[in-house]
């Protein structure tokens, strides 16, 4: 079973609820959580364990070949993302636009564009009791966080197919970093708060997850904060509301310490148990 | 000199664009012969990726001395930008190509990277 966390808005508690939620279901089965923010993951301050292995990621780009190039600039009539042009007699690659989709490379009548493998960015390992965790960041100055987020589903496949819950940290927004980690499970929780952006982000993250046909439900952080319009939107929209964590200054200072939360707030922990019995029903 | 303008529209009047990849259009001065050519590169607004290196290309294209234009090019553009002999000034986005000229002639406007 795959789940991923997601949500429209920026901050509203992904990765709380996620490291929460992880820990609390690796007391009883073997869990996989993976932080795919790929841009500042910060699920592993949470997660106290020594032991990390590292894996470098790369991705292809094409490299031109100036002597096997005939310069009929056909490359550049394929390339969906412009990242390639022709200046004259030159062509040239723009890594940052390049999708990796080797179009280019794989059609090039010359071979002139051969695909060479560069760095992306890295998978790091923890592993604490029943719990295995994967954070996934990309090199600094590169732009899409797509890639990564794809080798990081594929390296989970590969090393913990078998984990009987895999919990997925997913980039926040409704964009392609967010459709690349959601598209690929069985069931998408959006967390969000009752605040006007929280209720025009979550609205936003429905279409999203409705449109790639994935069954979903809705946990509402910090209840007590701003109005009641999001509980009447989920009431109209017929969207099941898994659980409401409750605005508590004490969860956020907890929190701003690194510290687990379900352990010493039981409206936290009661929230998780909701959560937790409605996966295991999916199962 | 051949003076390559962004710009909103076709002629002396029309305004800077500010926006450098997504210009409406691409004007160019020929100094030499006095001639005002506009290209239309509207079409751009259908390309969601790489407006930046497409009208880089363009405007390597139409072999200019002289870039002047608002904001200035993002990263990718200015790269291919470099590759060129090509002096480029921004800032002058709101004047219009008129008093962009006259600015650029009276040595007042700023330099782009």
């Amino acid at each position: 079973m795959r789940i991923a966390i997601a949500s429209g808005k920026g901050g509203t508690g992904k990765t709380f609820l996620a490291v929460n939620l992880a820990l609390k279901a690796a007391e009883t089965q073997t869990t996989l959580l993976m932080d795919l923010d790929v841009e500042e993951p910060n699920g592993g301050i949470f997660i106290q364990a020594d032991a990390a292995d590292v894996h470098k990621v790369t991705r292809a780009i094409p490299i031109w070949d100036p002597g096997a190039c005939n310069l009929c600039g056909k490359c550049i009539s394929w390339c969906k993302f412009n990242a390639i042009i022709k200046l004259g007699e030159m062509i040239l690659v723009m890594p940052p636009l390049c999708h990796s989709c080797y179009a280019c490379s794989e059609l090039c009548p010359m071979q002139a564009l051969p695909m060479e493998q560069q760095s992306l960015g890295e998978i790091r390992h923890l592993k604490l009791g029943k719990l295995d965790f994967t954070e996934s960041k990309l090199d600094i100055g590169l732009e899409q966080s797509s890639p990564l987020i794809e080798r990081t589903l594929e390296f989970a496949d590969e090393h913990f197919g078998d984990k009987e819950l895999q919990l997925l940290d997913s980039p926040p927004g409704t964009a392609c970093a967010m459709v690349s980690a959601v598209k690929t499970v069985d069931y998408v929780i959006l967390i969000s708060e009752p605040t006007p952006f929280g209720l025009f982000d979550l609205n936003l993250a429905v279409e999203t997850v409705r449109q790639l046909g994935l069954p979903f439900s809705v946990v509402i952080n910090r209840d007590g904060i701003g109005n009641n319009d999001i509980y009447k939107y989920l009431e109209k929209e017929k969207i099941q509301l898994l659980a409401k964590i409750p605005h508590q200054r004490e969860i956020a200072e907890m929190y701003s310490r690194g510290e687990i939360i379900y352990q010493q707030v039981p409206a936290v922990d009661e929230a998780l148990n909701q959560i937790l019995s409605k996966i295991r029903s999916l199962s | 000199m051949r003076i390559i303008f962004t710009s909103t529209g076709e002629g002396w009047d029309a305004k800077i664009d500010p926006r450098f990849g997504r210009t409406d259009y691409i004007l160019v001065y020929d100094e030499e012969k006095d001639e005002l050519v506009a290209h239309d590169n509207r079409e751009i607004m259908e390309v969601a990726h790489g407006a930046g290196p497409k009208t880089a290309q363009k405007i390597h294209e139409f072999k200019a001395d002289v870039l002047i234009t608002g904001n200035g090019p993002g990263g990718n553009a200015a790269g291919i930008l470099k590759t060129m002999p090509l002096k480029i000034f921004i800032r002058a986005g709101g004047m219009s190509i008129r008093e962009a000229y006259e600015a650029y002639k009276d040595d007042a406007l700023e330099p782009g990277a």
